[in-house]
C-alpha cells in the first residue's frame, strides 16, 4: 500500500460533536468515577486533621471559644460558599455515576439495550432534578438563606 | 437503496482505447476523451441549471502520489438533484461529470457488497443506503475515521479483514456429516441477525475503543464469532470452548465498554451491542462451573 495520511487525534477529538447517548454516557461515567475517587482521598486529607482531636487538643476559632481542632476545621469550611458549592457538585457527580452505574449493570445483563438512549437520559435528568432539589438543604445557612 | 438507472456509457468510450500504438492514434484518442471529458462536464452544467435542486457535496480528496492532493482537502461538487438520489449517486455524478480522479468503492449500490460505507454528516453510513434528501447541507463526504485512507474516500481495510479472520469464522467440526445438516427454527432465529454482516467496517469505524486499541477484535468480528458459536450444528463442547478462548483474551470481548457506536451506525441493523453482552455473560458462565 502507498504511504498513507493519517487523520490522527486532533481530528478525533474534534469529532466530539459527533458522539452519539452511549459514547456520553461513557465519558460522563469515567469522569464522575475519577472525581469520586479524587474527592475520597480529599475527604481523607481534610478528616485526618481531626486526629489531634482524638488527644483533646483544643484551639481558640474565630468567636474566641476554645472548641476541638476537628470543629474549628468542619466549621470553617461549612461556612464557605465554594466549599458549600462543591458538595452541590459531588451530589450530581455521585448521584449521576449512581444511575448510570445501575444502567451499565442492567446492560451488562442484557436488560433494556433497546433503549440505553433513553435510560442515558432518564439519569441525566434524575440527576438534575435531585441536584436541584438538593440546593436548599445545601446551601442552608449561606448566602440570603 | 439505490434506485437510479446507470446513465449508459458514452461510446466515446470504447473509442478512446489506445488500442495500435502508433503516435497519431494515441494523441486521437487523447484529444477523444479530453473533448468527452469536457462535452460531460458541459452536460452537468447544463442538468444543473436545468434541475430545480441541486446538492452541494463537500469530498474529502487526498492522494500520496499525486503531488497537489498530498495535502488533504475538500472539494465542492454541486449534483443535480432527482428523487430518490443516494449519497452514492451524488458521488457517482461528481466523478462521471466532473473529476474522474474522484476515488471511492462501491459495486451493487444494493446495500449487499458493503464496499461503499464512508464518513457522511458526521457519521458512518453505506452512501448507497442512504438517501440524499435526509442529508443536511453541505453533504460532507469523508472516507472512514479510524482506518489509513489510501486515497480519496478509500480506507485501507486490510486490518478489518484481519479481525474477521481472526475469530475463525467457518464451521470446524471434525465428522463430516453425510446428509444434510439442519437447523431448528429456533436456532435460526438466535442466528439471524449475526448472519447479515456485508463487512462494510462502519462499526468498526464508528467504536472508540477500536480506535485506541488496534488488536481489539472489534465488533463485526465478534459478531463473527456469535454467528458460529450460537450456532446448534457445530456443537462439539471443545470447539465451543475454542470459540470462547478466542473471545475472552485480552483484546476480545471485555474491551467492550457499551458505548453503543457499533450497533447505532450497522447498516444492516445488526444489534452488535446485544451479542457482545451475550459472548461476555457465555464466558463469565464458562469460568464459573457452579452455574
Ligand atoms: C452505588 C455506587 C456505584 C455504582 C452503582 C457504580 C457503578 C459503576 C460501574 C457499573 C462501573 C463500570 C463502568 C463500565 O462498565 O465501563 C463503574 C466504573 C467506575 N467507578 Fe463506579 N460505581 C459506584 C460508586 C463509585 C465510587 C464511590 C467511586 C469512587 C470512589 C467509583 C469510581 C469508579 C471509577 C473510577 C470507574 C471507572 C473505572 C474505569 O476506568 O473503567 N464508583 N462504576
Ligand atoms: S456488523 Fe454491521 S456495521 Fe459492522 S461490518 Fe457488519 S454490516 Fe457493517
Ligand atoms: S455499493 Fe454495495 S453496499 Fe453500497
Amino acid at each position: 500500500m502507498s504511504q498513507s495520511y493519517n487523520r490522527g487525534l486532533v481530528e478525533d477529538f474534534s469529532r466530539w460533536k459527533e458522539f452519539s447517548a452511549g459514547m456520553w454516557a461513557w465519558i460522563f461515567h469515567k469522569f464522575t468515577g475519577w472525581v469520586l475517587v479524587g474527592y475520597l482521598f480529599t475527604h481523607i486529607a481534610v478528616l485526618s486533621t481531626a486526629i489531634p482531636a482524638q488527644q483533646g487538643e483544643m484551639v481558640t476559632n474565630s468567636a474566641g471559644e476554645q472548641v476541638s481542632v476537628y470543629t474549628n476545621t468542619l466549621s470553617l469550611l461549612e461556612s464557605t460558599f465554594i466549599v458549600r458549592l462543591l458538595e452541590v457538585g459531588l451530589l450530581a457527580v455521585a448521584v449521576f455515576h449512581i444511575l448510570n452505574g445501575i444502567r451499565l449493570l442492567l446492560v451488562d445483563l442484557g436488560i433494556g439495550l433497546e433503549s440505553q438512549d433513553k435510560t442515558f437520559y432518564a439519569s441525566l435528568v434524575l440527576t438534575g432534578a435531585i441536584v436541584i432539589a438538593s440546593v436548599p438543604t445545601f446551601m442552608a445557612g449561606i448566602g440570603g438563606a | 437503496m439505490s434506485t437510479q438507472v446507470p446513465e449508459t456509457e458514452t461510446e466515446a468510450e470504447t473509442e478512446t482505447e489506445p488500442a495500435g500504438e502508433s503516435h497519431q492514434e494515441r494523441r486521437m484518442a487523447d484529444k477523444a476523451a479530453k473533448r468527452e471529458y469536457r462535452e460531460s462536464e458541459k452536460k452537468a452544467e447544463d442538468e444543473l441549471r436545468a434541475a430545480e435542486e441541486s446538492v452541494h457535496l463537500k469530498v474529502f480528496r487526498y492522494d500520496p502520489e499525486v503531488e497537489d492532493k498530498q495535502e488533504p482537502r475538500f472539494d465542492d461538487f454541486y449534483v443535480p438533484y432527482t428523487k430518490g438520489m443516494t449519497v452514492l449517486d451524488a458521488l457517482m455524478y461528481a466523478r462521471d461529470h466532473y473529476d474522474s480522479s474522484l476515488t471511492f468503492r462501491h459495486s451493487c449500490r444494493q446495500a449487499v457488497c458493503g464496499s461503499d460505507a464512508m464518513f457522511v454528516n458526521g457519521r458512518q453510513r453505506l452512501c448507497c443506503k442512504t438517501q440524499l434528501s435526509e442529508m443536511a447541507e453541505p453533504v460532507r463526504i469523508e472516507p472512514l475515521p479510524h482506518q489509513d485512507v489510501v486515497k480519496d474516500l478509500v480506507v485501507d481495510m486490510e486490518h478489518f479483514y484481519d479481525q474477521m479472520h481472526a475469530v475463525e469464522p467457518y464451521f470446524q467440526s471434525e465428522d463430516v456429516p453425510s446428509e444434510e445438516q439442519r437447523q431448528s427454527r429456533e436456532n435460526r432465529e438466535k442466528i439471524k441477525m449475526s448472519t447479515r454482516c456485508i463487512w462494510c467496517g462502519a462499526c468498526m469505524s464508528s467504536c472508540n475503543v477500536a480506535a485506541g486499541d488496534n488488536e481489539y477484535l472489534g465488533p463485526a468480528a465478534i459478531n463473527k464469532a456469535y454467528r458460529f458459536y450460537m450456532d446448534e450444528r457445530e456443537d462439539e463442547e471443545e470447539l465451543k470452548e475454542h470459540r470462547l478462548r478466542i473471545l475472552e483474551q485480552e483484546h476480545g470481548v471485555w474491551r467492550c465498554q457499551t458505548q453503543f457506536s457499533c450497533t447505532e451506525v450497522c447498516p444492516k441493523d445488526i444489534p452488535l451491542t446485544e451479542h457482545i453482552q451475550e459472548l461476555k455473560r457465555e464466558a463469565v458462565k464458562n469460568n464459573l462451573k457452579f452455574w
